[in-house]
């Protein structure tokens, strides 16, 4: 019996990191799956949410801005309001572009942000980052399995709300016009629909369901720094969602839990193997792996594990026939 | 219903569109038709907003409407479709109808989580209207499947029956004969006519004069950007300025 407590809790830190990564997975999802918006700056948005969540809700820092001491909730609301904000001036300034040139652009924001993070000591407490976020419940559970079970379970909860709110606007006629502005924008303007406005939508909608993972994150582990927002975050991110399947809310969730799996299963197999003096340049087959699973699903089952289904609930026809059937 | 006066576009040195003028009466069908490169479509674009006229003014039931962004237009009660038909293809027919419809609530992100109950049912009234213009065109059957699966007639079908749910007054209709089978044409004659006597004002564009000649008593020949004659079908495919647009100088 003794022996399966560090098992379990280790399975609870594994799908906490899972539902958390699900998340941000679900954010980029909106944006791609649904609108075709090619953000490559998922990692910059996610460190906005972290960050705001731990300056509104630490203790007072010394040497930097913020340790408000709010409520962790009032945190994760107030990450969500700020990636939204950040995200609204980036997408009114890019959002006029497309494909590749939105692509770069929003890395570059993400690359700068991060810098940001980096630099500005009064507000990010630099390259140290910020301690001493607080992990709601702690008084009453301690920081052992029982707490890390609880958070687990808030950040199911969020999950599923997220889930349950995005999966309503995407079958919804908002997400109709998402999804026909992503197929053809000119057709969709000549529909009477407002693709810049539609697309803003979607893309500071997902961006603040980014800074909610962001804020999940941070109070997860208590402790940000920038080198938690690299852009091999944004990679791993669109790895869940290109393998789960981009287009299906379900598949991103998916894609976050199987690609975590890997990830982790990797790591502690090259751990392993790779003698010890290699182990820091061994790290970076992990990346590799990743590269290489993503190239794979591209070529094989582009569509991911839950690839999208087609049709709204209401534009399938009577027999719920959604157009996949021969 | 709508009036063009002295409407120009110019491509750095092409003046595709030059000086164009004309009025289209409500209620009628009014033909443009002209050799390859005349302006047709640009001028269509023109008026639909996909690019502005460099210069002139395009009015419509009485308001100016140059320089307005397609969408715009759309919302007013002018609608057009492609040359190349331009379905949503991993979309079914039914949501590619149903996209169409003006003020829909369920557009707006809030509604969809504050006020479900009047989303939900303003889609049920949607969906009975989108399955009776696919009905309509022919493709009620085909509702659930998704847009890519359909020949290029089917398509100019499809086209036509999303614009109608949004229910204009004016339809510029690019083509609506190019690519189509001769019996899928005279099914697209007929429901054109059947729309017009309900009341619908269109504005075509087409090469096929036995569909110009069935449809359209006004007839606008362009030819180099240029309205070079207007008249009915018969007149005008007598008329010499006509034949040698088309043909060039006889030898």
């Amino acid at each position: 019996m003794a022996d399966l407590i560090p098992i379990l809790s280790y399975v609870t830190f594994f799908l906490c990191f899972a539902v958390i990564f699900a998340v941000m997975a679900l954010g980029l999802n909106l944006q791609w799956g649904f609108t075709g918006l090619f953000n490559v700056g998922v990692a910059g948005f996610v460190a906005v949410g972290a960050y705001t969540s731990a300056i509104l809700t630490a203790p007072p820092y010394p040497d930097s801005l913020g340790g408000f001491g709010l409520p962790v909730a009032a945190g994760w609301v107030g990450a969500m309001i700020m990636s939204g904000l950040v995200a609204l001036v980036v997408g009114v300034a890019a959002l006029r572009l497309r494909h590749d040139y939105l692509a770069i652009t929003t890395f570059g924001v993400a690359v700068t942000l991060q810098l940001v993070a980096l630099n500005a000591r009064w507000l990010t407490g630099g390259p140290f980052g910020l301690q001493f976020i607080p992990k709601p419940f702690q008084d009453l559970l301690g920081t052992g399995l029982a707490w890390n079970m609880a958070y687990l379970a808030m950040s199911l909860a969020v999950l599923g709300l997220v889930y349950v709110a995005l999966e309503r606007l995407v079958k919804s006629p908002f997400g109709r016009v998402l999804r026909a502005i992503r197929e053809d924008e000119t057709a969709a303007e000549a529909l009477g629909k407002r693709a810049f406005s539609f697309r803003l939508q979607s893309f500071v909608i997902g961006c603040m369901v980014m800074g909610l993972g962001g804020a999940l994150y941070a109070h997860f582990v208590g402790y940000i720094a920038p080198e938690d927002f690299l852009p091999i975050l944004t990679f791993q991110i669109w790895t869940m969602l290109i393998v789960g399947g981009s287009g299906n809310n379900r598949g991103a969730i998916a894609g976050a839990l199987a690609v975590w799996l890997l990830w982790s299963l990797s790591g502690t197999v090259l751990r392993q193997i790779i003698p010890q003096s290699e182990q820091a340049r061994g790290a970076a087959l992990q990346i590799v792996l990743i590269g290489v699973i993503l190239a794979a699903m591209l070529i094989w089952r582009p569509r991911g594990l839950v690839g999208e289904v087609i049709g709204t609930p209401a534009g399938k026809d009577e027999k719920g026939n959604t157009g996949k059937k021969a | 219903m709508l009036r063009l006066e002295a409407v120009t576009r110019r491509f750095g040195g092409v003046t595709a569109v030059d000086q164009v003028s004309f009025a289209v009466e409500t209620g009628s069908i009014t033909a443009v038709i002209g050799p390859n490169g005349a302006g047709k479509t640009t001028l269509f674009n023109c008026v639909a907003g996909l690019f502005p006229p460099s210069s002139g003014q395009i009015s419509f039931e009485g308001k100016p409407i140059h320089g307005l962004r397609p969408d715009a237009i759309f919302q007013r009660g002018l609608a057009r479709t492609f040359q190349i038909p331009r379905p949503f293809p991993q979309m079914t027919l039914l949501d590619n109808v149903m996209l169409a419809p003006l003020g829909q609530s369920g557009e707006r992100v809030l509604d969809n989580w504050l006020n479900p109950v009047r989303v939900a049912r303003e889609e049920l009234a949607n969906r009975e209207k989108a399955h009776h213009w696919l009905d309509f065109v022919g493709l009620g059957a085909l509702a659930g499947r998704p847009a890519h699966i359909l020949s290029g007639g089917q398509r100019k079908l499809l086209e036509l029956a999303r614009v109608m749910a949004a229910e204009p007054r004016l339809v510029l209709l690019d083509e609506p004969g190019a690519g189509v089978n001769p019996k899928l044409l005279d099914t697209i004659v007929e429901k054109i006519a059947a729309l017009n006597s309900s009341g619908i004002t269109f504005l075509l564009i087409e090469h096929n004069m036995d569909l110009v000649a069935a449809l359209s008593r006004k007839v606008i020949v362009m030819a180099e950007g240029r309205v070079l004659i207007t008249g009915d079908a018969a007149t005008v495919t007598r008329d010499p300025r006509v034949i040698e647009a088309y043909l060039g100088v006889a030898a």
